[in-house]
């Protein structure tokens, strides 16, 4: 690679929206609404130095709401990790001159579904339309009963467990560790401690995965906005310095995975993101890795590297994951314990986001460098970023 | 045939996919293989997904796979009210691709479906267009 995004764009504002939860009195277009005045507010920035629009929904809706005559789009849509994308589209962009301050911005109301005009991914058996679903997933997936990334995303896990020995107390073992740091983040939905126990009590959603090993269900949505690293300073948050980056896409129907016990798109995205950074796994103070399932973040320590094959269960079992361990990933709680609205990878931003400023409710010391990878669909795509508050090593 | 209208979701063939499902009405399992490079593939597609040959003919699978991933679903999806707790599987074929499927024949329980069990393609009746190819635990070890 003879160029790269590296130091070249910072964060300078980040923000979730007002309140996380339930919130029926919020459409989908508010909550990206609400999410991007509070993004504005952080950084104090005139709105209309805002020359860049990247959403999941028509960037046309949101320009126009907000009063913005955009000079560069960006509408990639591929589930949840779509903002991590977008964000590094935001950056080439910047760095490329064909804008100078660019919006992320997300909103979604996954728990009282106002105003979404979308069926979830994957959702096309509980959705009206299953007759008239040519999709592949409609033709090869809905058939056999499928409803949802509950019934489709852990398809591989028992593979999995078999091949590298991972026992049923590990997969668990996520839910619990998680729990340990969302105790403290007065924001997460869910925050009483829980057992291995608790979590084999809880209901079985799909088998192997109980409900405390699914994700919540929840209204909300965040908003980024970035620059020229040159102008870094000229706000009043501590920025936030883009190291790397890297995308991906695998399948989009997950029982035609490559290998269904391993992310062919988180490798490509992370391998990306870690050669742009000229960082090593060694370098990483925090992780973020996108959790819809307990699964996840046992593949994505593996896929990513940071352990070996089949280590990721006892890792976290471990303690290496949880507060004070070596590693500190999903320091909200994650999509399992924080929040969840169907696309949560602008949450796993803004907690990365916040670790690095060092003002998250449950602050790990001394964050310098943060790795935050995404997971869109079932497996279908992934982002993958590295985020750093230091303007260069 | 169950005299009863079926319920659950029936796929709507694409130029693509309409050959695997007239097969299917037939009760016969069949797939491409790559005339240029030999890959063997599902789900079916114009073109090899491993050399974009266009040159992709199909042919008949022998029905016999192993089962290599499930999930056992406990919430009830419209047209599986009677089936929950329900397998949805994950099988590989003898010739190598894998496709998700039901396992029929068997009570739906962990202790029952251990991966890499034999298993055999059948088929259901669902409309008067589509039948849906299905896995039973095979009858002999293959």
């Amino acid at each position: 690679m003879t160029d790269s995004l590296r130091y070249k764009v910072a964060i300078v504002g980040a923000a979730e929206t007002t309140e996380l939860g339930v919130l029926p009195n919020m459409s989908t277009t508010q909550l990206h609404v609400d999410a991007t005045v509070n993004a504005i507010k952080d950084c104090g920035i005139d709105k209309n130095q805002i020359d860049g629009i990247a959403t999941t929904m028509n960037p046309a809706i949101l320009a126009h709401y907000l009063g913005i005559v955009p000079r560069w789009l960006d509408n990639t849509s591929v589930g949840g990790t779509s903002f991590l994308i977008q964000v590094r589209h935001a950056a080439a962009a910047i760095a490329m001159g064909l804008c100078d301050t660019a919006l992320v911005a997300m909103g979604q109301s996954g728990r009282s579904r106002v105003g979404e005009v979308t069926a979830r991914i994957g959702d096309t058996a509980a959705a009206e339309g299953p007759r008239t679903d040519i999709s592949y997933p409609g033709q090869f997936e809905s058939i056999y009963g499928t409803a949802g990334p509950s019934t489709l995303f852990g398809m591989g896990v028992l593979r999995y467990m078999q091949e590298t020995g991972t026992t049923h107390e590990q997969l668990a073992s996520v839910a619990v560790a998680q729990r340990k740091w969302s105790n403290q983040v007065p924001r997460a939905m869910m925050r009483d401690l829980i057992t291995l126990d608790d979590v084999f009590d809880s209901r079985m959603v799909c088998y192997p995965f109980h409900l405390f090993e699914c994700c919540l269900v929840t209204d909300g949505g965040g908003a980024i906005i970035l620059t020229r690293a040159e102008r870094a300073n000229d706000f009043p948050k501590k920025p936030v310095y883009i190291l790397g980056t890297g995308e991906s896409t695998e399948t989009p129907i997950v029982s035609q995975m490559y290998d269904m016990t391993s992310s062919t798109a988180f490798k490509v995205s992370s391998r990306q993101a870690f050669q742009e950074a000229g960082i090593s796994h060694g370098d990483v103070d925090h992780l973020m890795i996108y959790d819809a399932f307990a699964h996840l973040p046992i593949y994505g320590l593996e896929d990513l590297g940071f352990v070996g094959r089949g280590e990721a269960g006892a890792f976290i079992q471990e303690g290496n994951t949880s507060p004070g361990g070596k590693l500190p990933m999903n320091t909200n709680g994650g999509g399992l314990s924080y929040t969840h609205t169907g696309m949560y990878g602008m949450f796993a931003m803004q907690e990365a986001i916040r670790q690095v400023r060092g003002e998250a409710a449950h602050q790990v010391p001394g964050v310098k460098v943060s790795f935050c990878q995404g997971v869109g669909g079932m497996f279908m795509a992934a982002g993958s970023l590295v985020f750093s508050n230091e303007p260069s090593h | 045939m169950s005299q009863e209208r079926y319920r659950k979701p029936v796929p709507v063939p694409t130029p693509e996919t309409q050959f695997f499902w007239d097969k299917c009405k037939e009760h016969e399992l069949w797939i491409q293989r790559c005339h240029v490079c030999q890959h063997v593939f599902f789900y079916p597609r114009f073109h090899c997904p491993q050399c974009l040959s266009d040159d992709v003919p199909w042919f008949k699978a022998s029905g016999k796979a192993i089962l290599w991933s499930y999930m056992i679903n406990h919430r009830p999806v419209p047209g599986f009210e009677e089936d929950t707790p329900y397998a949805i599987a994950v099988v590989q074929l003898e010739e190598g691709p894998r496709m998700m499927s039901n396992i029929v024949g068997v009570d739906n329980t962990p202790e029952n479906l251990v991966l890499d069990m034999p298993l055999e393609v059948t088929f259901e009746d669902a409309t008067e267009e589509i039948a849906i190819p299905k896995f039973k635990p095979a009858s002999s070890d293959w």
